[in-house]
């Protein structure tokens, strides 16, 4: 097989992968419709919502008179009580209950889906870098294919851990929506690199960050699910969202990621520095790749300090984190292709 | 600039100097001047003032994305601002074309760096207060911490227990102290607090690495053709740091001997065709009389003498000779061109200083050219298949004034046009390698006798940068203790009786922040008790204990 043929294979793994992906899309939203309570079981979910309020409340009351900051021993040493009292009726919800069995199956067919999905994207992203021998992330095309990879990847090893039926739709919808506008708009011809691109740290920095990254959106999903099922929470609406994690899981969950990728962002920033002074000869020249890298570690930054903050709320500080996405959006999609920069490597 | 909430109470202004009140009269309470500085310090050092400067940051640094900075492309900038008159001077005066370096900017990580040492110093204090002492007494009640098992053990088996706790807890890295008989007190993952000052004090290190490069750092950059070299004293731009003296500056030479360039030819479709692929420089270096050969790629830098030598860009040179009407040779030699686009379409600038009057050329170097009706002369593809030179003559002065000119251009303030044979337009000369071309008015002849490439060079000196590096590495590494390490209490105490001839036990852990392993730890603690120990009906706790 030439260099031609496995491009045109790597080519067809990724339409595959994408027609996969849009059915696992279509089954994770069937699953996520079986997940609305129909009419009938909805008065009964009302009345028990209404039980469990009741319930949450009187937790609340026993939580209030037993001091909400705990006890104060003699010695003055100032004790911080659990919060955890109130979520315990959401995190103890379980997810498949009173979910029928057709949407449980549906769930599960999804997970089968997205498993192919990312191995048919795996195979395709391996094809390419066999047709070019090199890593496959010399231009934007191939760096947004194998973005979409890392975080189908992390997306499905993590799958097998916990149940993450409920984030398949707002994981794997995004994907396949980067994918269709990598084909169309970016598609780059599979060829050699540039001479400031021939480097081992393309492989170093740019495969941390597409992880990063990677982490950082999945963060973002469980981000905006967190503030939507926060809302629906205080509410006490009826939603899929109550079949979901509770408000405080899902806070958890999104810190929990984004404590994984900032370290990976410093690394890139580190790495990128190292890189930049063999390529360019100093270390940081405030190209506007490396302003908006700066900008978005800044954010990151403020958002795990902000969530540390007396007197921010853990929705204000979720709101800080969400801004750091939309600064990667605008370091990928804006900066490549409307600002003058050295790292102009789209291809475009 | 720290990581948990308890500063920002230290921080609350007036929290503990206000007057006292006496008698049953208020007295308003007066901040004198060093109540004010102090009212100002806890400010600045409070987190939140730190979150805010963090975010003003970030979006200060924006601008610098957005409008061209001087210190990246002086040209762009130059025209950018010469294309709108009235935007332009105004966001000069705010500095927009030189952010990173404003004093505004300046204000602001400055700011954050004096937030973050009033944050990290007394903290540090606290820590190292923290490490020396035994950890906190036991809580009088531990089923209101996060998490907590109730062991029940045979009467005579209570020590027994405490010491197997402890010996369990020492094993996972707690410290452990019994303030009492029948309590027992850990802690743990000190580390985490360390990692998180290692990682602020470790920023600090960068901002002096960067400062360090910029006080003691230079970089030199220089165009060497093909064949020729260069040396500290024939550098085209030379920017040392203001602490720098002409000493340390390496006395090396450095020969261009060959160029290779590669551009793609084979990939025709989207957005690769023309893309380079290898640009080498073969060089000789110098340095204390000793010679050797060389070779530098672009990310291939060469160490010469202490200082880097980059390969930062190329083009063309194309070698020229200019004669006067006798044929007498008035210039001769590479003279490069700078390129503009991908396709290295190429502007220079011929200065026959030695004709009288003045001759000058101007105008674009084509590797490979093509005149399109539409766009008149043109470069399709960036290696050298069909060079020619697309010139415009000019005589007169030169150099008015002496002043410092770019060798890129022409500076026709004094010199006026060279008109065609018919003297109705002016005169376009168009010269393909190997080629001679009459100079109008008699003024001799210009041949592109050869094609010579040239290496952009940059040689750079950076004291700082392994401060730098360096610690920015321990900056991530503190991250990620901080991150990752939790820091937990684990109580016991002895209390209670339980079903007969047995004893309650009470475990409990807790932390500072969230944190969902407390379970886990109780259980993988439990487990390490002898099971003979431990009395049924603890597990059952467990799961109200949540």
């Amino acid at each position: 097989m030439n260099a031609l043929d496995l491009a045109l294979y790597s080519n067809y793994a990724l339409y595959s992968a994408m027609a996969v992906l849009a059915l696992a899309m279509l089954a994770y939203a069937g699953y996520l419709a079986g997940l609305m309570p129909a009419r009938s079981e909805r008065r009964e979910h009302e009345k028990e919502s209404a039980l469990l309020s009741t319930r949450e409340r009187e937790e609340a009351l026993v939580g209030a008179s037993a001091g909400p900051t705990g006890s104060v021993e003699s010695s003055g040493e100032r004790v911080v009580a659990s919060d955890d009292a109130g979520s315990s009726a959401t995190s103890g919800r379980a997810l498949d209950e009173g979910v029928s069995v057709g949407t449980r199956k549906l769930g599960g067919i999804a997970g089968s889906l997205a498993w192919l999905g990312t191995i048919l994207l795996a195979v395709s992203v391996a094809l390419r870098g066999l047709s070019v021998s090199r890593a496959p992330l010399g231009n934007m095309f191939e760096f947004a294919v194998v973005a979409c990879l890392f975080v189908m990847l992390a997306f499905s090893l993590w799958s097998t851990r916990r149940d993450l039926r409920w984030l398949g739709l707002f994981v794997v919808t995004p994907v396949l929506l980067v994918l269709g506008v990598a084909l169309v708009s970016w598609y780059t011809e599979a060829a050699e690199l540039m001479p400031s691109l021939q480097s081992y740290w393309l492989v170093i920095h740019v495969t941390v960050a597409v992880i990063a990254i990677a982490i950082f959106f999945i963060g973002a999903v469980t981000g905006i699910l967190y503030l939507a099922q926060d809302k629906v929470e205080q509410s006490g609406r009826t939603s899929f969202l109550n079949h979901f994690p509770g408000s405080k899981a899902l806070e958890r969950l999104t810190y929990g990621l984004h404590v994984v990728a900032f370290p990976l962002w410093t690394f890139t920033l580190i790495a990128g520095a190292i890189w930049a002074r063999q390529a360019w000869a100093s270390y940081w020249n405030w190209d506007p790749k490396e302003v908006w890298s700066f900008v978005i570690w800044v954010v990151y930054a403020a958002y795990l300090h902000a969530r540390v903050t007396s007197g921010w709320s853990k929705q204000r500080a979720t709101y800080i984190a969400l801004a750091g996405f939309v600064c990667i959006l605008i370091n990928y999609g804006v900066v490549n292709l409307f600002f003058v920069s050295q790292h102009s490597y789209s291809g475009l | 600039m720290a990581t948990t909430s308890e500063h920002n109470d230290l921080a609350a202004p007036g929290a503990d100097d206000g007057p006292t009140p006496s008698g049953g009269t208020p007295v308003q309470p007066t901040l004198g001047l060093v109540g004010w500085l102090r009212f100002l310090w806890r400010q600045l050092t409070s987190m939140r003032t730190a979150l805010f400067l963090l975010l003003i940051l970030a979006v200060a640094a924006v601008p610098g994305s957005v409008f061209p900075q001087r210190n990246i492309d002086p040209t762009r900038t130059t025209d950018w601002i010469a294309d709108r008159p009235t935007l332009g001077p105004v966001l000069d005066r705010f500095g927009l074309f030189d952010v990173y370096s404003t004093p505004w900017f300046a204000s602001i990580y400055l700011l954050l760096f004096i937030s973050l040492v009033g944050c990290v110093l007394p903290r540090a204090r606290v820590h190292l207060r923290a490490m020396r002492q035994p950890p906190p007494r036991t809580p009088a009640r531990l089923e209101r911490l996060t998490a907590y098992r109730r062991l029940e053990v045979p009467d005579e088996q209570v020590e027994g227990t405490l010491d197997a706790l402890e010996k369990s807890l020492r094993r996972r890295r707690f410290r452990v102290h019994r303030h009492q008989p029948g309590t027992l007190s850990a802690e743990g993952g000190y580390l985490k607090e360390t990692g998180n000052l290692l990682f602020h004090l470790a920023l600090i290190g960068v901002i002096v690495g960067v400062a360090v490069g910029h006080l003691w750092g230079w970089k030199g950059d220089a165009i060497v053709p093909e064949g020729q070299s260069f040396a500290k004293t024939r550098f085209d731009t030379f920017a040392p740091g203001p602490w720098v003296d002409d000493e340390s500056v390496p006395p090396f030479t450095l020969r261009v001997d060959r160029f290779h360039a590669e551009f793609e030819r084979e990939v025709t479709g989207a957005g690769q065709f023309g893309m380079p692929r290898d640009f080498t420089a073969y060089v000789t270096a110098t340095e204390n009389g000793v010679s050797y050969e060389d070779e530098i790629k672009v990310n291939h830098p060469l160490e010469v003498d202490g200082a880097t030598v980059f390969l930062l860009g190329n083009g063309y040179a194309p070698v020229i000779t200019v004669r006067d009407a006798d044929g007498e040779i008035l210039y001769s030699g590479a003279t490069p061109f700078l390129p503009q686009d991908n396709n290295y379409q190429s502007v220079g600038a011929i200065k026959v200083a030695a004709a009288d009057p003045g001759l000058g050329f101007h105008g674009w170097f084509l590797p490979t050219a093509v005149i399109t009706a539409e766009d008149g002369p043109q470069s399709v593809f960036p290696d050298a298949l069909q060079p020619a030179l697309a010139l415009t003559a000019y005589e007169g002065e030169l150099f008015p004034d002496g002043r410092p000119q770019s060798v890129f251009r022409l500076n026709t303030d004094e010199m006026t046009q060279l008109s065609d044979a018919e003297g109705t337009d002016a005169a376009r000369l168009w010269i393909e390698l190997g080629e001679t071309v009459e100079i109008p008015g008699g003024r001799g002849t210009i041949t592109f006798e050869s094609l010579d490439r040239f290496a952009g060079l940059s040689v750079r000196h950076d004291p700082g940068r392994w401060l730098t590096l360096g610690a920015a590495l321990l900056a991530l590494g503190g991250l990620l203790l901080t991150l990752l390490v939790p820091r937990r209490r684990v109580f016991a105490r002895v209390g209670g009786t339980g079903p007969e001839g047995r004893t309650v036990v009470t475990i409990a852990a807790m932390a500072k922040a969230d944190d969902t392993g407390l379970d886990s730890l109780l259980d993988a603690v439990h487990d390490d008790l002898d099971p003979a120990l431990v009395g049924q009906g603890s597990r059952a706790e467990k799961d109200e204990g949540r």
